[in-house]
C-alpha cells in the first residue's frame, strides 16, 4: 500500500540510539527527495530513561504529526509504555519488537495494531560491533520503501569520522535490518520517485530562530539556559562568533535581560532566549526595556506550566504572560512562528521591528516548533534587517531623546556620539530624559509609546490567511500546522473553509482581523492552552462574527488534525 | 608644519549636568558625584565615551547628575547592564554605581559574577549601610543590633554582608575603600580603578545623614590603610577578614586577564553559516 505521507517511531532506553536513528532516516528521506518532520520525546531523566523519535516522511511538505502512527520500532520496551498516548496507531499500523526486549507493553497490545518480531539483540551480536538502532533503520527504510542508496550517503556523511570499524559495523547492520525486512509483513510504503530538491535544509525550529536572529543583524547574544529554549543559544554562540559577534553566558535570567538591555542600549541589535520560567523572571526588565524604549527580542520557547510544568513538552500557555505580563501600561510587541521554517522568518521580523520601533519584542516560539526537526525548503532571506532611526546631522540646542515625535519614534543616540549623551531611564521622563512624575509628561510619554506601535503599518504578514468560505478556523503558533492539514481534508471533501493564523499578537489588529473574517458565519479557534488564553485574547480585542467554538486543551498531547476535522464535521 | 595637537583636556564640570539632585542635604553622595568627575577630568576622556550605569535607590540617582552617557536601570541590575555594555562596546569606560543594597542584596549575585567574570569595568558602592529612598531599612551592610528600623524594631540580627572580602574571594581584579568626606581621596580612588585592568570595586563610605545621622561620626575613625596594596590575595584576604572596615586605600591589585570576547568576523556573511543545513 503506498501513502501520501508515512509516520514511523522509533523507540527505547535512553542510550539505545533512538535519536541518531531518526535524525539519520530523516537525513535519508531528504536526500530521497522527501519532506520529512520530527520530534523528540523523552523522559525527565537526564541520561537513560525512555525516548521516542516521531517522524512523518512525505512526498509533500510536511509542518505537523499525521492522526496516526503506521509504524513503532522499540529496540527494547523499556519504559516505551509511557509514551503510548503520544503515539496513537489503528489496527492497520505495525509494531517491531525484538522478543529479548522485555515484556510488551499492555497500553500498545491494547491497540489491537499488528505485531511482529525483529530480534536486534540477537542480530547484533551476529555482527562484530552490530548495533541494533542501525539494524532498526534499515528494516524501517526497506520497509517503507526509502532507497538504500539514501540511507548508505547518510550513513556514511555521519560516521566517516568515527573511523573505517564503525562505519562498516554500521552498514553490516542497516544491510542485515534491510534483508531482515523481506520476513516481515508490509507496511505503509511512500512513491519512491521523489527527486532531490537542491535546496532541502535539515533544520530545528531553534536553530531556525537563531537563525532570523543572525539574519535580522542580531550580534549580542546574553543566555541562560532553559529547556526547551537551549539549543536556540547553542546555534548562536558559535555562530555569532563566526559573525564577529558575541555570545555572553550569564549568571541568571535577571542578567541575561539587563545585558542584552545594556548592550542595544550601545548600539548593537541584542537577543536572548529562555522558556516560561525564564521569562517570567524577566519581565520587569522587559518593562525597563518599553520604557528606556531600548530595543530588544526575547526569544520564548513555551512548555507546560505553570511553576516547572513540563519543560520537555509543548503548550502554547505563555499567551498571557507575554501579553500581560509587564507591570504599568507597557506597550510591546508580541508575535508568534506559525511552522518551523517560520521561526526564523518570525524572529527576524521581531529583530526589525524591535529596532524600528525602539521597543521589546518576545517571540512565542514552542517547543513542538524549537526541538522538531524537519526537511524543508531552504527558506529565503526576506530582507528584514535591524535599523535604529539615528539623531541626523548637527545638534540644535539640547539633544532630546525622548522627543514627541508625530511617529513616535525617536532618533536614538548611542554612546560615543558627541553632544548626544543622555540618561535611559525606567523612571517616567520628560523629552530630555530627566526623571519626572508630572501627569503631562506621564501622559504624554505613555502616549508616544503606544503610538510608535499602533500607528506602524506592519503590512500583510500579521497574520497567514488561507481559503474562503462562511467558515473561519482562528489560530496561532505550532497549531496551525494540523489546523492547516485538517482545512486541506476538509476541502478534499467538498467544503469551505478559511484559515487565520496571527502572528502578530501584540499590537492587535482589530481591522484586518475583520477583513479576514468578513461574510464569516462560524469561527472555530484552535489553541493548546487549558484556559482558552487564545480565545479570551481574542474576545476582548476583536469582533468574532456568527457563532465561535473554542477547541483547547493542554499539552502534552499534541491537536491532531483529525480532532479539529471532526470539530468542523460535527458542528451542527 | 602643524603643531601636534594637546590631548583634549576636561574639567570635572565637563561631566556635571544641571539637573538638581534629589539628595538631602550634607548627602556624602554628593561628594562621590563630585569625585567621580574629577576622576574623570584627571583622565580627561571625552564624556561622550563615558557610560555611567546604576540600578535603583539614592545613588543609583547618580547617572542623571552627570553629562556622559547614563543608564538608571531597575533594582540590582546595573552590573548586568553595563557587562553587556562593555563586552559589546569594548573601547568606552563603562563605570557602574548604586547603594549597598542595589549591589550587595538584591544584586549580590550579579555582584558575585561580575568580580568572577573580570570584565574592564569599574563599580562603585556607595555605602551607607541603610535604604534611604524607602525610608529607612537595613541592608545588608548594616549592624545586627540597628533597631531604627520600624522593619527590624529589634534589629536584624543577622551579621552584616562583608563586600570587600565577597569581591577577593569572587575574583575581583582591584580593590579600594574610600570616605565620602575625603573626596580627593575618592577621586584618586576611582582613578585608579578605572585605570586597573578588569573588574575594579571600590567601596565608598558614604554616610545617610537622614537615617543614619550617627555616620557623621564615621570622619573621626577613617584611617589611610596601614600597609600598601597586596597583589597577593592571600594576604588580601587575611587583612580584609580582620580589617574593621575604616581602613581607605588601594587594599588588593590583582593581574588576571580581563574577560573580554574576540568580535572579529571569520565569515563574510549569515549566508555562510547556512551551509551546514544542507541535506
Amino acid at each position: 500500500m503506498t501513502a501520501r505521507s508515512v509516520s514511523i517511531t522509533f523507540a527505547g532506553s535512553g542510550g539505545a540510539g533512538v535519536m541518531t536513528a531518526g535524525n539519520m532516516l530523516l537525513d535519508a528521506a531528504g536526500r530521497a527527495g522527501w519532506h520529512g518532520y520530527m520530534t523528540r520525546s523523552s523522559g525527565a531523566q537526564i541520561r537513560g530513561g525512555e525516548a521516542a523519535a516521531m517522524l512523518r516522511l512525505s512526498t509533500e511538505p510536511v509542518e505537523s504529526h499525521d492522526d496516526y502512527f503506521d509504524l513503532l520500532v522499540a529496540i527494547d520496551w523499556q519504559n516505551v509504555g509511557r509514551f503510548s498516548a503520544e503515539i496513537p496507531m489503528t489496527s492497520d499500523g505495525l509494531v517491531l519488537g525484538d522478543p529479548e526486549g522485555g515484556d510488551f507493553p499492555e497500553q500498545i497490545s491494547a491497540k489491537g495494531t499488528r505485531r511482529a518480531e525483529i530480534p536486534f539483540k540477537k542480530m547484533s551480536k551476529d555482527i562484530p560491533g552490530g548495533r541494533a538502532n542501525m539494524i532498526a533503520l534499515g528494516a524501517v527504510a526497506a520497509l517503507i520503501g526509502l532507497p538504500e542508496d539514501a540511507v548508505n550517503s547518510v550513513l556514511h556523511e555521519a560516521l566517516k569520522k568515527k573511523g573505517a570499524e564503525a562505519l562498516t559495523s554500521s552498514e553490516a547492520s542497516m544491510r542485515a535490518g534491510m534483508e531482515y525486512a523481506a520476513n516481515l509483513p508490509a507496511s505503509a510504503r511512500l512513491e519512491t520517485d521523489g527527486v532531490k530538491a537542491e535546496s532541502l535544509w535539515s533544520i530545528t525550529g531553534n536553530e531556525a530562530a537563531g537563525l532570523g536572529a543572525v539574519r535580522g543583524g542580531i550580534r549580542f547574544v546574553a543566555a541562560y539556559p532553559i529547556t526547551p529554549g537551549t539549543e536556540v543559544l547553542e546555534w548562536l554562540a558559535p555562530n555569532l562568533a563566526k559573525l564577529g559577534g558575541v555570545l555572553v553566558q550569564a549568571e541568571d535570567e535577571l542578567a541575561s535581560i539587563n545585558q542584552i538591555i545594556g548592550a542595544s542600549y550601545g548600539g548593537t541589535p541584542s537577543l536572548t532566549a529562555t522558556a516560561g520560567p525564564g521569562l517570567a523572571l524577566m519581565m520587569e526588565s522587559i518593562g525597563l526595556a518599553v520604557a528606556s524604549e531600548v530595543p530588544i527580542v526575547v526569544v520564548n520557547v513555551m512548555r507546560g506550566g505553570p511553576s516547572t510544568g513540563i519543560p520537555v513538552k509543548s503548550e502554547q500557555s505563555d499567551l498571557n504572560i507575554a501579553l500581560y505580563g509587564l507591570h504599568g501600561d507597557a506597550p510591546h510587541l508580541v508575535l508568534a512562528p506559525n511552522t518551523l521554517a517560520d521561526c526564523a522568518f518570525t524572529t527576524q521580523w521581531a529583530v526589525q521591528l524591535a529596532e524600528a520601533l525602539q521597543t521589546a519584542a518576545i517571540v512565542l516560539s514552542d517547543q513542538s516548533l524549537g526541538q522538531s526537526r524537519a526537511t524543508i525548503e531552504a527558506p529565503a532571506d526576506p530582507g528584514f534587517f535591524a535599523c535604529r532611526l539615528r539623531p541626523e546631522g548637527p545638534l540644535e540646542g539640547r539633544y532630546r531623546r525622548y522627543l514627541n515625535t508625530p511617529s513616535g519614534v525617536s532618533p536614538m543616540a548611542q554612546p560615543g556620539m558627541k553632544g548626544y549623551q543622555y540618561t535611559a531611564d525606567g523612571l517616567e521622563h520628560n523629552e530630555i530624559g530627566t526623571p519626572s512624575s508630572h501627569t503631562v509628561d506621564h501622559s504624554t510619554q505613555l502616549d508616544k509609546r503606544l503610538r510608535k506601535l499602533t500607528a506602524y503599518d506592519y503590512g500583510e504578514h500579521w497574520a497567514d490567511i488561507e481559503g474562503e468560505g462562511d467558515i473561519a478556523v482562528v489560530t496561532w503558533g505550532s497549531t496551525t500546522g494540523p489546523v492547516r492539514e485538517a482545512l486541506a481534508r476538509w476541502r478534499e471533501a467538498g467544503n469551505q473553509a478559511r484559515l487565520v493564523s496571527v502572528r502578530l499578537l501584540s499590537p492587535v489588529q482589530p481591522e484586518k482581523l475583520a477583513a479576514a473574517l468578513d461574510g464569516v458565519k462560524r469561527v472555530l479557534i484552535v489553541e493548546q492552552s487549558h484556559g482558552a488564553q487564545f480565545h479570551r485574547y481574542l474576545r476582548a480585542h476583536y469582533d468574532l462574527p456568527g457563532s465561535v467554538r473554542a477547541f483547547h486543551r493542554p499539552g502534552p498531547l499534541p491537536i491532531r488534525p483529525a480532532e479539529v476535522f471532526g470539530q468542523l464535521a460535527n458542528w451542527s | 608644519m602643524e603643531a601636534v595637537s594637546a590631548c583634549p583636556s576636561f574639567s570635572a564640570r565637563d561631566y556635571k549636568s544641571d539637573v538638581k539632585p534629589v539628595w538631602c542635604p550634607g548627602c556624602g553622595d554628593y561628594s562621590v558625584l563630585s569625585s567621580i568627575t574629577k576622576a574623570m577630568a584627571e583622565l580627561s576622556v571625552p564624556p561622550e565615551n563615558v557610560a555611567l550605569v546604576s540600578g535603583i535607590g539614592c545613588s543609583s540617582r547618580i547617572p542623571a547628575y552627570t553629562n556622559v552617557f547614563g543608564f538608571h536601570g531597575v533594582h540590582g541590575r546595573a552590573l548586568p547592564i553595563a557587562t553587556g555594555l562593555k563586552i559589546s562596546r569594548p573601547e568606552l569606560t563603562v563605570i557602574a554605581s548604586g547603594g549597598d543594597g542595589d549591589g550587595f542584596s538584591i544584586g549580590g549575585n550579579h555582584f558575585m559574577h561580575a568580580c568572577r567574570r573580570n570584565v574592564d569595568m569599574t563599580y562603585i558602592v556607595m555605602d551607607n549601610e541603610v535604604y534611604g529612598m524607602t525610608k529607612g531599612q537595613a541592608s545588608p551592610t548594616t549592624a545586627p543590633d540597628w533597631e531604627k528600623s520600624k522593619l527590624t524594631p529589634e534589629g536584624t540580627g543577622i551579621n552584616p554582608f562583608r563586600p570587600l572580602v565577597i569581591a577577593l574571594a569572587s575574583g575581583a581584579n582591584f580593590i579600594a575603600r574610600s570616605f565620602s568626606g575625603d573626596p580627593n581621596h575618592s577621586a584618586r580612588m576611582i582613578a585608579e580603578a578605572i585605570r586597573h585592568p578588569g573588574f575594579s570595586f571600590v567601596q565608598i563610605l558614604s554616610p545617610c545623614v537622614t537615617f543614619r545621622p550617627e555616620q557623621r561620626d564615621w570622619k573621626a575613625g577613617i584611617r589611610q590603610a596601614p600597609v600598601d596594596a597586596t597583589t597577593d590575595a592571600a594576604r588580601a584576604a587575611r587583612r580584609l577578614m580582620t580589617d574593621d572596615g575604616f581602613n581607605i586605600g588601594v587594599l588588593f591589585r590583582g593581574d588576571r586577564k580581563p574577560f573580554q570576547p574576540s568580535m572579529k568576523a571569520r565569515v563574510e556573511s549569515v549566508r555562510d553559516l547556512e551551509k551546514e543545513f544542507r541535506i
